[in-house]
C-alpha cells in the first residue's frame, strides 16, 4: 500500500516566480541592520534605565514643558491645521477656478521644502521687522521666539497631512447622497451637516492625528522660530539633542522614549478609527 | 398616504446640455393616482424629464406644474416630490431607521412631528417594505433589494405628491428584479400614489404600468396603455422599441398594402398611396408555398424556445428575419423558404 | 476628467446644481482658502528667494565663493549619490519579495518598513549616535580600532539612509501589488530566465512609479537635516551638508548667504514639486492607486 506524500507547509505559496529567498533575505537584513537594530538599541537604552527611569526624566521641570509645549503646542496647530485643511481639501475637489491645478500642488510644499530652509524662511517672516511679523507686533502678537512661533511651524508642517487624508474622500462623495436629501426637504446647510460631513469625520481625524506626531517630532523647521528658551520655548527634540551633546545618553533615549509611544499610540488610534469605520460605514 | 393623488402636467419642456438638446418640447399629462412608466433607449431623455420633474435640473422652456400648480420655479426641497434613486443613495453612515425619517427631521423644528410619531411611522413603512426589525441595521449590511425597498420607504416617509423612481431595478438580479417589479404594484395599488417610473426595460414598463409612455430622443412618441402602444404603435420607433420586427419594403394601393405584387392582409392607411414600409413582427410571418408568399429566402438557423419553433431566414439582401411558427416541422441550415405575411403596421 | 482654466475669475463656469453651495458662498470659501495657503505656504517659499537677492546678485553669488559652501555642496551630492540607490536597491527587493509571493506576516513586514516615516528625525540621527557614539554601545570598540562613524560621512550617511528608507518601497509595493504576478509568469511560460523578465517586464512597468519614488527620495536625502544635524558634529568644511551649511550661516548672521544656499535647495524643492505634479498628471495610472487628484 502507497500513502501519498502529505504536502509539505512552507513559508511562502510555493509559485514559479524566482527571487524570492534573495530578495526577502536582502529585505531583511537591511531591515534588521538600518532600522530595528538601531531602534533596538534605543529600548535596550531606555529599559536600562527602567520606567522609573524614565518616569524621573519625565518629571524634570525642564524635560516635562518641553513635552508640554511639544505635545500641547502641537495638537492646537493639528486643529486648526484640520479645520483649514478641510476647507483647502473641499475647495479643491469640489469647485472649479483658475490656477487650482496650482493650487493643489502647493500642498505639497511642506512636504517638498527641507525642513531647515522652511525654518528660517518662517523666521525671518515673522520675526519682529519681517514681513508678516511687524503687522502682528503691531497689533501686540510677538510671533517669532515664542511659542506662536512654534504654532505657526506646526501648522505649515501638518497642513499637507490634513489636505491629503481627507481629499480622496471628499472626491468620492455621491452626488446622488446629496441630491436625495434635498429631495427629502433638507436645506443645504442641514445636507452639508447631516449627510455630506459625518462620513468624513474619521478621514478628518486620521489627517488631524498624523499632523499631530509629525509636529511633535518636528525640529528643523521649528527650532529658528522658537527661541528655544527652556520652560518657554523649548520644544522635546531640541532638549534631546541638547541632553546628547551633553553625553546624557540616557536623558535623551527617556524622552525619545516617551514621544515614540505617544507616536505609537497615535499610530493605534488611526488604526482603529480607520476599523472602526469600516465596520459602520463598510469603506474607510 | 391619505394624501390625495397629485396630477402631474409636463407643459412643451425643452432641455439642453451643453450643445446637445436631450428634450423637445414634450408634453404629458400624468393623472392623478397612475402607474406611468417612462419608456425609451438610453438618451432618450427620460432619467432628465424625471430629474425636472423633481426639481434636480431645470427646464430650459416649459413649465411644470402639480395639480394645477406651476411648480417649474420651485426650488426641489418644497416640492414634495419622493424620488427613488438607481443606485439607492442610502446614507451609509446612518441607521435604516434613521434613512427612513430622515426627511421627518430634517424639518424646522416648527414643522418636524413628535418623536413618537416619527417613530410610529418609520415602524409603519418598515412592516410595508416588510423589513420590520430592520431599522437599527445600516445600508452596508443589507442586499440590493433590501436597500432598494428602504430608499423607497425613506421616500414615502414624506408622504410626497408624486414618486418618481429611476430605473428602481436596474442594478439588481433578474429574480429580484421580478420580485420587486411585483411588490411595487402592490404597494402601488395600496397607497394610490400618483408614479411614474423611468426604465429602458419594455418588459418592466409593460408588466407594471397603467400607461407607458415612449420616448426617443428627447421626444414623447406614444403613450397609451400598454396594449395600445403595442397593438397600435404610433411610430415605427415604438414599433422597433417594443419587441422586434422586420422592415419590408411595399406598395400601398387601392387601400391596401402589396408586397412584391402580392396583397397583404393589412390595410392601407387612408389616403396613402404609393411606396410605404411595413413593419412586421415575427408572429405574423407564417411559412408559406413560394407561390403563396411574399417573401422568400434561406434558412439560417432554428430552434425551439418556449413551445415555439424559432426560425431565422436570410433574403435575398442578406437581410435577417426572425419568424415564429407553430409547425412542428424543423428546417435544415440552407433550406430555401418562403414566407407569409399575415399583418403588420404601416409608416412612413 | 480635463480641467479647464476659465478666462476670468469665476467660481464655477456650470450653472450650480442642487449638490452645491451658492456662488457667493463658494467665492468666499475659494478665498479664504487660497489666501491660507498663500500666507502659510507660499509666502516662506517665497521669502527664501526675495531674502536671497535682498541685497544683489553680487551678494548672492559671494555665498557661492566660500570654499565651506562648495564642500557642504559635494557632501550632499555624495551622500544623496549613496544613499538613494542603496534604497532603490531595498525598495526594488522588498517590493519584489512582498508583490509576487504570498507569505504569512506581510502586514507586519510593511509596518516595519513603514517605520522609519514615525519616527521623529532627531531620534532617526539618536539612535546612532546610541550605538556609535563615543558613550555608545559600540563606541568603545570604535575607538580602539580607529574606526570613526559618527561626525564623519558613514554617520551621515547612515542617519540620511535611515530617514529615506520607506520611500521607494512604500511606491513601489502597492504598484506591484496592483500589477499583480501574471505578466512576469507569462515570460517564463515563454522561457524567460528570472533577471531577464525583471529586467524586461517588470522594470517597465514600474519605471514611473520608480522615478517618482525617487524624486521624493532624494529631495528628503539632499534636504534633510535634524537626523544629520545629530550624527554630523557640525564639522565646518567637512562634516556640513548642504542643510546644516544653512544653519551656521543664519546663526552667525550672515543672512543672505544662509538664504542664497538655501535657495538651491529651495529651487530642488520646486522642481521637485513640478516635476512630481507632471508624472502625477500625466502617468496617474502608472503610480500606485491614489495618487492622481
Amino acid at each position: 500500500m502507497v500513502e501519498t506524500p502529505r504536502p509539505r507547509r512552507t513559508f511562502r505559496r510555493p509559485s514559479v516566480i524566482p527571487g524570492f529567498g534573495i530578495s526577502f533575505g536582502y529585505t531583511l537584513t537591511c531591515l534588521g541592520l538600518i532600522v530595528l537594530l538601531p531602534l533596538a538599541g534605543l529600548v535596550v537604552k531606555a529599559s536600562g534605565l527602567g520606567l522609573s527611569g524614565i518616569w524621573e526624566v519625565a518629571t524634570d521641570p525642564r524635560v516635562a514643558s518641553a513635552l508640554r509645549i511639544s505635545f500641547g503646542v502641537s495638537a492646537v496647530a493639528a486643529l486648526v491645521a484640520s479645520v483649514f485643511g478641510f476647507l483647502v481639501a473641499w475647495v479643491l475637489t469640489r469647485y472649479r477656478f483658475p490656477g487650482r491645478k496650482l493650487v493643489d500642488a502647493a500642498v505639497d510644499l511642506p512636504f517638498a521644502l527641507p525642513t531647515a530652509v522652511a525654518g528660517i524662511a518662517l523666521a525671518s517672516l515673522y520675526a519682529p521687522d519681517g514681513l508678516l511679523g511687524a503687522p502682528l507686533a503691531r497689533l501686540g502678537i510677538q510671533a517669532a521666539y515664542t511659542p506662536v512661533g512654534i504654532f505657526i511651524a506646526m501648522v505649515f508642517i501638518g497642513l499637507p497631512f490634513a489636505v491629503r487624508t481627507v481629499q480622496p474622500l471628499i472626491a468620492e462623495i455621491d452626488r446622488e447622497i446629496e441630491e436625495a436629501s434635498a429631495t427629502l426637504g433638507a436645506t443645504r446647510r442641514v445636507t452639508l451637516t447631516r449627510v455630506v460631513l459625518p462620513p468624513l469625520i474619521p478621514a478628518v481625524l486620521t489627517g488631524f492625528a498624523l499632523a499631530f506626531a509629525r509636529g511633535v517630532g518636528e525640529y528643523g523647521s521649528i527650532i529658528f522660530i522658537a527661541g528655544n528658551l527652556p520652560y518657554v520655548s523649548e520644544i522635546a527634540p531640541l532638549l534631546i539633542v541638547i541632553k546628547l551633546s551633553e553625553f546624557d545618553y540616557g536623558g535623551a533615549a527617556a524622552i525619545a522614549t516617551i514621544m515614540l509611544g505617544i507616536s505609537f499610540l497615535t499610530l493605534l488610534a488611526i488604526n482603529l478609527i480607520q476599523a472602526w469605520s469600516r465596520r459602520r460605514f463598510g469603506y474607510v | 398616504m391619505d394624501r390625495p393623488s397629485t396630477a402631474i402636467r409636463i407643459e412643451a419642456v425643452s432641455k439642453t446640455f451643453d450643445t446637445a438638446a436631450v428634450l423637445h418640447d414634450l408634453s404629458l399629462d400624468v393623472r392623478a393616482g397612475e402607474l406611468i412608466g417612462l419608456l425609451g433607449p438610453s438618451g432618450s431623455g427620460k432619467t432628465t424629464l424625471l430629474r425636472i420633474i423633481a426639481g434636480l435640473d431645470a427646464p430650459d422652456r416649459g413649465r411644470i406644474l402639480f395639480g394645477g400648480d406651476d411648480a417649474t420655479g420651485l426650488p426641489v426641497q418644497e416640492r414634495a416630490v419622493g424620488f427613488v434613486f438607481q443606485h439607492y443613495a442610502l446614507f451609509k453612515h446612518m441607521s435604516v431607521a434613521d434613512n427612513i425619517a430622515y426627511g421627518l427631521n430634517a424639518r424646522r423644528r416648527a414643522d418636524r412631528p413628535a418623536k413618537a410619531e416619527v417613530k410610529r411611522r418609520v415602524g409603519d413603512l418598515l412592516d410595508l417594505i416588510r423589513l420590520s426589525g430592520f431599522g437599527d441595521r445600516y445600508p452596508s449590511q443589507l442586499s440590493g433589494g433590501q436597500r432598494q425597498r428602504v430608499a423607497l420607504a425613506r421616500a414615502l416617509a414624506v408622504e410626497p405628491r408624486v414618486l418618481l423612481l429611476d430605473e428602481p431595478f436596474g442594478a439588481l438580479d433578474a429574480q429580484v428584479r421580478k420580485d420587486l417589479r411585483r411588490w411595487l404594484r402592490e404597494i402601488h395599488d395600496r397607497t394610490g400614489q400618483t408614479t411614474i417610473f423611468v426604465t429602458h426595460d419594455q418588459d418592466e414598463a409593460l408588466e407594471l404600468s397603467d400607461r407607458v409612455a415612449v420616448l426617443d430622443r428627447g421626444r414623447l412618441e406614444q403613450v397609451g396603455t400598454p396594449d395600445e402602444v403595442q397593438e397600435n404603435p404610433a411610430s415605427a420607433t415604438v414599433m422597433k422599441f417594443l419587441g422586434d420586427s422586420v422592415e419590408v419594403e411595399a406598395i400601398a394601393e387601392g387601400g391596401r398594402v402589396r408586397v412584391r405584387g402580392r396583397e397583404t392582409p393589412v390595410a392601407a392607411p387612408p389616403g396613402v398611396i404609393g411606396p410605404v414600409k411595413l413593419y412586421v413582427r415575427p408572429w405574423q410571418l407564417q411559412l408559406a408555398e413560394p407561390d403563396a408568399a411574399h417573401l422568400s429566402g434561406t434558412v439560417r438557423s432554428s430552434y425551439r424556445t418556449q413551445g415555439r419553433q424559432r426560425i431565422e431566414v436570410v433574403d435575398a439582401e442578406g437581410r435577417g428575419l426572425a419568424v415564429e411558427d407553430f409547425d412542428g416541422v424543423r428546417y435544415a441550415a440552407g433550406h430555401p423558404v418562403g414566407l407569409r405575411i399575415n399583418g403588420g403596421h404601416v409608416f412612413g | 476628467m480635463s480641467e479647464i482654466f476659465s478666462p476670468a475669475f469665476v467660481p464655477s463656469a456650470k450653472p450650480a446644481p442642487v449638490a452645491s453651495e451658492g456662488a457667493g458662498t463658494r467665492a468666499v470659501l475659494i478665498g479664504i482658502a487660497v489666501t491660507f495657503l498663500a500666507l502659510f505656504l507660499v509666502l516662506p517659499l517665497i521669502a527664501v528667494f526675495t531674502q536671497a537677492f535682498s541685497k544683489g546678485i553680487a551678494a548672492f553669488l559671494d555665498a557661492f565663493r566660500e570654499p565651506d559652501a562648495w564642500s557642504a555642496i559635494r557632501l550632499t551630492l555624495t551622500v544623496a549619490a549613496i544613499a538613494v540607490p542603496f534604497n532603490v536597491v531595498f525598495g526594488l527587493a522588498a517590493s519584489w519579495a512582498i508583490a509576487k509571493f504570498e507569505f504569512p506576516g506581510k502586514s507586519l513586514l510593511i509596518t516595519l518598513i513603514d517605520l522609519p516615516f514615525s519616527v521623529s528625525p532627531v531620534v532617526s540621527g539618536m539612535i546612532y549616535v546610541l550605538l556609535f557614539g563615543s558613550q555608545g554601545l559600540f563606541g568603545s570598540w570604535l575607538i580602539d580600532h580607529g574606526v570613526q562613524i559618527l561626525f564623519a560621512l558613514p554617520g551621515i550617511v547612515l542617519a540620511t539612509v535611515f530617514v529615506t528608507f520607506p520611500f521607494v518601497a512604500r511606491e513601489l509595493i502597492p504598484l506591484m501589488q496592483e500589477q499583480g504576478t501574471a505578466e512576469e509568469e507569462a515570460a517564463l511560460t515563454l522561457g524567460a530566465s528570472g533577471l531577464h523578465a525583471f529586467r524586461t517586464v517588470t522594470l517597465p512597468n514600474i519605471r514611473w512609479g520608480l522615478l517618482y519614488s525617487v524624486l521624493l527620495c532624494n529631495a528628503r536625502a539632499m534636504g534633510e537635516f535634524g537626523a544629520v544635524s545629530v550624527v554630523s558634529g557640525h564639522i565646518r568644511g567637512l562634516t556640513n551638508t548642504i542643510p546644516l551649511h544653512v544653519e551656521i550661516l543664519y546663526n552667525e548672521y550672515n543672512f543672505v548667504a544662509a538664504f542664497a544656499v538655501a535657495s538651491l535647495l529651495a529651487a530642488l524643492a520646486l522642481i521637485t514639486l513640478v516635476l512630481k505634479s507632471v508624472l502625477e498628471w500625466r502617468f496617474a495610472g502608472e503610480l500606485a492607486g491614489g495618487r492622481a487628484h
